[in-house]
């Protein structure tokens, strides 16, 4: 029971604000001593957990000197120009549309986009300029919602389409669990089974779409009624 | 064989640079302790792995102190972007340098992994993915600098900037990755999947089936991590109270375990890769915008999964 104390800690820190890094590491060396590590030993574990994970780092790293020229010379300017040239394009219809892009490019092996190499330079943007096009007067509050939008297109996207492809770590990981429990699971049929819960996530991101435009209909309504003040 | 080192190695020497910079900028503590955390970071990115674990995880230490003292800025604020300056339009030309490195990223994984030379595939699969993108940044690079004719320094300058922008909550997924390697070893896992057993009345079926999946979702959330949670929850619950007990179809109760798992990803914060780190690459001013918005995503996929699991674990 008193392992569990790690989880607390991060759960009280994170809950009150404290800065997240001294809360994880404080977690890690309380865990640690309670589960009988020498302090030596927690230090080795928590470097080799940081080096071993640094792929998780690369992305960021790499696309920023890229990401932050282009911004520079007008990368998102660009971005929203082009989709104020699609007239039916709306916020909640680009972020679907990346949706269901990524579930069915993943589920064939493709992982393209990302939040590093897609989100942030192409669809945010773009979503960001329908939104704009849809409503030029809405507010910042709604805006940044609809780039969190956006990267939950990308998680969900992902998260619910990678596992119909039996090449990819999750479904490995599965079939490896019950093979060394001295049970065959073919790793087919575990990819065939995460098809109905993917279908039922992409009618999920339908709704939250929906929504969204609708959120952005509902504050144009809003500003016609209060009569155009911020001109 | 291509491997991600020289990656590595590229990106580390990067944040030196980045580092130079901030600290030629300004000769306040500031800047100091700023340039001292960007430079350390790019020391364990480069030589983490020639390095003494104990002693990166002695760097690691350094870089949380500097993050806390305050002088490492937290991320959450916005940099105006200085693009009115420019006298020149690019026109949408400039969106294909953005588009090269997702498309690097396709052909890349789609190449390395099928060409041989000498027998042996370019690049192993599980990095293929980083390398393509990190080949697809080196020439997204070079051409927006052509493009653009921008000095030699620009990168540095502009990367300097959006480092600042981001902060020290850069490094929190590999810390969070970290804590997850000490969990583990202390054996946090069975002491959770215990109690559950414990606690509820696991000889109906679809209480099983349902503290099967919730405890994946719950344990991924504490974790951020559902590969952590599946060997710890399934061994734990699924294989003896729904599989053995209970005579479930193993391969329908992983596949959407795991499915369940990556609901509680959702709204992790703890899984900072997915959730925290692309709202500060996003600048949103609520680092928690992106938890706030798959919040309803999460337990309405969650519910449908548990409804089919439930329907279909035990008929097929």
């Amino acid at each position: 029971m008193l392992k569990l104390i790690g989880i607390g800690i991060v759960a009280l820190g994170f809950a009150c604000e404290v800065n997240p890094l001294l809360v994880v590491v404080i977690a890690g060396f309380v865990t640690g001593l309670v589960g009988g590590m020498s302090l030596h030993d927690i230090l080795a574990e928590l470097g080799k957990g940081f080096v071993k994970n640094r792929s998780i780092l690369l992305p960021v790293v790499a696309i920023i000197p890229v990401m932050g020229l282009l911004e520079k010379y007008g990368l998102k300017i660009q971005a929203q120009a082009l989709i104020k040239k699609m007239k039916k394009a709306t916020a909640g219809r680009v972020i679907l549309g990346y949706t269901a892009i990524r579930q069915i490019s993943i589920s064939l092996g493709l992982n393209f986009g990302g939040h590093a190499g897609m989100i942030r330079p192409v669809i945010a943007p773009m979503a960001e300029g329908a939104a704009l096009s849809q409503n030029p007067n809405i507010s910042e509050k709604l805006l940044q919602s609809v780039k969190a939008h956006a990267s939950a297109a990308e998680n969900t996207g992902a998260f619910f389409g990678e596992d119909i492809f039996i090449a990819v770590g999750g479904v490995v990981l599965m079939h490896n669990f019950f093979e060394a429990e001295g049970m065959n699971v073919g790793l087919w049929s575990i990819a065939l089974w995460g098809i109905p819960t993917a279908i039922a996530a992409f009618g999920v991101m339908v709704w939250r779409c929906y929504v969204l435009d609708k959120r952005i209909a509902r504050e144009i309504a809003v500003n016609k009624k209060t009569g155009g003040e911020e001109c | 064989m291509l491997t991600l080192e020289p990656f590595y190695k590229l990106g580390g020497f990067f944040l030196v640079l980045v580092a130079v910079r901030i600290f030629g900028r300004g000769q306040t503590l500031r800047h100091w302790c700023s340039a001292l955390f960007w430079a350390i970071l790019g020391i364990t990115l480069a030589y983490g792995q020639v390095l003494d674990s104990a002693f990166v995880g002695g760097l690691v230490v350094t870089l949380v102190v500097l993050a806390a003292s305050g002088y490492v800025k937290a991320g959450n604020e916005t940099v105006e972007h200085d693009v009115k300056s420019n006298k020149i339009d690019f026109g949408f030309k400039l969106l294909y340098p953005a588009l090269v490195i997702p498309l690097a990223g396709v052909i890349g994984s789609l190449l390395f992994t099928r060409i041989k030379i000498h027998g042996a595939l370019i690049a192993d699969s599980g990095q293929a993915p980083l390398i393509a993108l990190g080949i697809g940044a080196l020439i997204a690079l070079v051409w927006s600098m052509r493009m653009t004719h921008a000095p030699i320094k620009q990168p540095v300058v502009e990367g300097a900037r959006l480092f600042e922008v981001i902060g020290y909550a850069i490094i929190l997924p590999q810390l969070l990755a970290a804590l997850g390697t000490i969990f583990t070893h202390a054996g946090v896992g069975q002491v959770i999947a215990g109690l559950v057993a414990q606690a509820l009345p696991t000889h109906i079926p679809w209480v099983a089936v349902t503290a099967y999946c919730v405890g994946m979702a719950l344990f991924t959330i504490c974790m951020g991590n559902a590969f952590a949670a599946f060997s710890v929850i399934t061994a734990g619950i699924g294989l003896p109270l729904v599989i053995k007990a209970h005579g479930g179809n193993p391969a329908i109760l992983a596949s959407m375990g795991m499915l369940a798992g990556y609901c509680g990803t959702l709204i992790s914060p703890m899984a900072a890769n997915f959730n925290i780190i692309p709202a500060v690459l996003l600048e949103l001013k609520d680092r928690n915008a992106i938890l706030k918005a798959q919040l309803p995503i999460a337990l309405a996929i969650f519910c449908a999964n548990l409804g089919i699991l439930i329907f279909c674990v035990f008929r097929y």
